[in-house]
């Protein structure tokens, strides 16, 4: 009975089977998968989990994209993750399988990217044995997941799954990995629906209280120098059409970190740019000069704050936050909301607009300080020196932003300098069209990232600004961009250096570049050849126009070596252990600028 | 154009001082699944937090719920994030300050082994008989006593049978539930 079931059930509509019909584990799981949504699983196989790559080969109703390193698949997941809102899957073998997956994890981790990562398991029988392609998976990853599992049965996978995707995705979002004896793979078992799991919270979200939602207002409407500042919470809340509206009806200037990108547009005159460590003087100096900061979604991050002991000193600091552990952690606030973003800034616009009809909020009251940031505005921090001769990397991202401006198009980014410029110089009007990695700051995240932002958006110009290491971390996976026709693009900033460890060392070492420059690059322009991709190099600004022109009309994966100026520097900048109103613009700088306090932070 | 940075006075990462470190007993209780135990111990080494004693053992079969009893010291803020960071454990269904936000019974309990014959033996035996600790084992050169109480009242102890002969201990650590008829 067991096997005719199998084999006549095997695509049929997950929920309409008898419950009691038994499964492998690695068909329920495949099951489990579907009735969660997924369609698109980016994997690598291996030993551990050939009976779930068995269940795949009949399985037409979910896509397998093989990658070339497990750290790729996961990357990809995340890619695919920020980019649709929708919860990236990756599927990885035991031992070296699960180890390689292991900064990916760390990465959504931090960047609260909401991923299951399923990994094989040796049988049950041999785990604790230093079995062959053995690790202690649920251990090694247990600090770099929201959550994981040993699946000890296949009784209770499904179960498990399910459990695993409402974790991933409810309050803060981040990764869950589950990992999966062999022997549970070939086990049989009864399918668990999604209806029938247990779910349990990671974090319970209190209800909104009205006296907090009557409090923040009141302090919005006496504020006379009043700063939002918005984090990438605010695009995991699914919330930028509500600070969209709550910026618009207050009129207040609004500044967001590197992972909030996108959540307001750049284009509105109430933007301030990005803030922290490369961030724009106007964004630094609204935070540094405010009464009220409104933070949403964001965390106080030490790239952002610079030195604590100085930051913001005369706010008053409201901070709305799904995780209650991100409130008071590092600055303490006078008003915490933990809450859904998006249900706060509702509350907030219907409490705002109720006193509007009460009294009208008195704009005059902000004047002087939009003032005020106007003219730091004019002191235009992004400004650079143009080069006749050779490209200028502030330059190249200008330029590409200006060529693709109106399309459809998607950025990620590797780690570096070139990851400031992207942020600075490429301009987002929506929000889940940024992909970097803010939190751990992985270099070889933006070309993986970008092969997953291309699976889920496959008509869309998706495009990595890359740096010209960074990119060789990851760079094998242009052999599955080319395997599934991903016409991705990576645009390379060639400084021929660790591009931001030389600034380092130039600030803070003495201009002792010690292994800081990349000999030996390979020939990007072969080497995509080599892979079946389209190579195109550009040195010279003249040209740089043309040849971007012609990246964006390949079918092809890209390989875009853009050799550029090598020394320069990332600026405005704070360093570290400084204030925000303490920002070194740019020109010279003599490496006197960071104190030695300032040199013992990273 | 440079502006010039007054020297840091921070060190990193620079917790504000939110006045002096108090010690804190939490009270988690969790599902008793495998790993729950290493997820709240990972979570204080990862985070630098300090542990001084900790005890945990099944206390709902039914349901499988487990206490553990955590001694930890912070400032105020420290404490906050510490309960908090907990309560993001999946596992975990709720964590509660009983220093602060209960009237809270606790008790630790220890095994003590003392090695020692004449003068020292009778006093050992007195000061025993003080702290109502019980002779679990006794021999002619060596006791085992069980003592329960407050840590304070433990360390004292301890600390009078130290020259008496005292070779070994064995604490439970910390153990705590909150007095009247609430439930944690
Ligand atoms: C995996 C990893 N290793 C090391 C670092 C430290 N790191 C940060 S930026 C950087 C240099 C990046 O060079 P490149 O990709 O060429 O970008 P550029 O800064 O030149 O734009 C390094 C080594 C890191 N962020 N990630």
């Amino acid at each position: 009975m067991t096997t005719a079931l199998k084999t006549s059930g095997m695509n049929e509509a997950v929920s309409t089977a008898p419950s009691t019909a038994q499964k492998s584990g690695a068909e329920l799981v495949l099951d489990a998968l579907e009735e969660q949504g997924v369609d698109v699983i980016f994997g690598y196989p291996g030993g551990a989990v050939l009976p779930i790559y068995d269940a795949l080969h009949h399985r037409s109703s979910i896509q397998h994209i093989l990658m070339r390193h497990e750290q790729g698949a996961v990357h990809a997941a995340e890619g695919y993750a920020r980019s649709t809102g929708k919860v990236g899957v990756a599927l990885v073998t035991s031992g070296p399988g699960a180890t390689n997956a292991v900064t990916g994890l760390a990465d959504a981790l931090l960047d609260s990217i909401p991923i299951i990562c399923i990994s094989g398991q040796v049988a049950r029988p041999f785990i604790g044995t230093d079995a062959f392609q053995e690790c202690d998976t649920t251990g090694i990853t247990r600090s770099c997941t929201k959550h994981n599992y040993l699946a000890q049965s296949a009784k209770s996978l499904s179960g498990i799954i399910h459990e695993a995707f409402h974790i991933a995705r409810r309050g803060r979002p981040g990764p869950v990995l589950v990992d999966i004896p062999k022997d549970v793979q070939f086990e049989e078992a009864a399918y668990t629906p999604r209806a029938e799991a247990k779910n349990r919270n990671c974090i319970v979200v209190p209800d909104i209280k009205n006296n907090d939602i009557e409090h923040a207002v009141e302090l919005m409407r006496h504020a006379r120098r009043p700063v939002f500042y918005t984090g990438g919470g605010v695009i995991n809340a699914g919330a930028s059409a509500q600070l969209r509206a709550l910026a618009r009806q207050t009129g207040f200037p609004l500044t967001s970190t590197l992972m909030g990108l996108g959540s307001f547009p750049a284009s509105d005159p109430q933007w301030l740019g990005m803030l922290g460590m490369h961030g724009s003087l106007e964004a630094n100096n609204a935070m540094h000069d405010c009464d009220l900061m409104i933070c949403v979604g964001a965390r106080f991050d030490d790239r952002v704050t610079g030195r604590l002991d100085a930051f913001s000193p005369n706010s008053r600091k409201i901070h709305i936050d799904i995780d209650p552990s991100s409130v008071n952690k590092n600055v303490p606030v006078d008003l915490a909301i933990i809450g859904d973003a998006g249900e706060v800034m509702d509350a907030m616009l219907a409490e705002w607009r109720r006193r509007e009809t009460q009294e009208k909020h008195d704009k005059v009251r902000i004047a002087e300080w939009l003032m005020q940031i106007d003219g730091w505005r004019a002191r235009k921090s992004f400004q650079f020196e143009p080069a006749d001769d050779r490209i200028k990397p502030q330059h190249a991202v200008q330029r590409l932003y200006e060529l693709t401006r109106g399309k459809d198009v998607y950025i990620t980014t590797e780690v570096g300098q070139h990851q400031m410029w992207a942020a600075q110089y490429f301009h987002f009007d929506e929000p889940n069209r940024w992909m970097t990695s803010g939190g751990l700051g992985t270099m070889g995240y933006g070309l993986p990232a970008a092969l997953g932002v291309q699976v889920a958006h496959p008509d869309a110009l998706v495009i990595d600004i890359a740096g010209d290491a960074s990119v060789q971390m990851t760079m094998q996976e242009m052999s599955a961009a080319v395997q599934y026709g991903l016409p991705i693009k990576i645009f390379i900033i060639n400084n021929a250096y660790l591009g931001m460890v030389r600034q380092w060392q130039e600030l803070l070492h003495g201009r002792r570049y010690s292994h800081s420059y990349s000999d030996s690059l390979p020939d990007f322009v072969k080497l995509a050849d080599a892979y079946g991709g389209h190579g195109i190099r550009a040195e010279k600004p003249h040209e740089l126009d043309a040849k971007i022109e012609e990246m964006l009309a390949s079918k092809k994966p890209v390989l875009f070596d853009c050799v550029v100026t090598n020394e320069e520097n990332v600026f405005p900048m704070i360093p570290s252990g400084a204030a925000h109103n303490e920002m070194l613009m740019g020109g010279a700088v003599t490496g006197d600028e960071i104190s030695d306090e300032g040199k013992v932070l990273v | 154009m440079n502006t010039t940075t007054t020297p840091s006075q921070s060190v990193y990462p620079v917790t504000p001082d939110q006045g002096a470190a108090k010690e804190a007993i939490l009270t988690v209780i969790v599902d008793n699944e495998p790993g729950v135990l290493s997820r709240v111990v990972g979570l204080f080494s990862a985070r630098g937090y300090n542990i001084e004693s900790l005890t945990v053992a099944e206390v709902d079969v039914e349901k499988h719920r487990s206490r553990i009893t955590i001694v930890t010291s912070g400032t105020e803020q420290k404490i906050e994030q510490i309960k908090a960071q907990l309560g993001r454990l999946v596992p975990v269904r709720r964590v509660a300050d009983v220093t602060k936000e209960s009237d809270a019974l606790t008790r630790e309990l220890a095994l003590v082994k003392i090695s020692a014959t004449g003068d020292h033996r009778v006093e050992a035996m007195r000061v025993a008989e003080i702290f109502r600790a019980r002779p679990l084992d006794t021999t002619h050169t060596s006791f085992i006593f069980e003592v329960t109480g407050a840590r304070d009242k433990i360390n004292a102890f301890l600390d009078l049978l130290r020259p008496l002969g005292l070779t070994e201990v064995s604490r439970t650590g910390v153990l705590s539930i909150r007095r009247g008829a609430e439930t944690d």
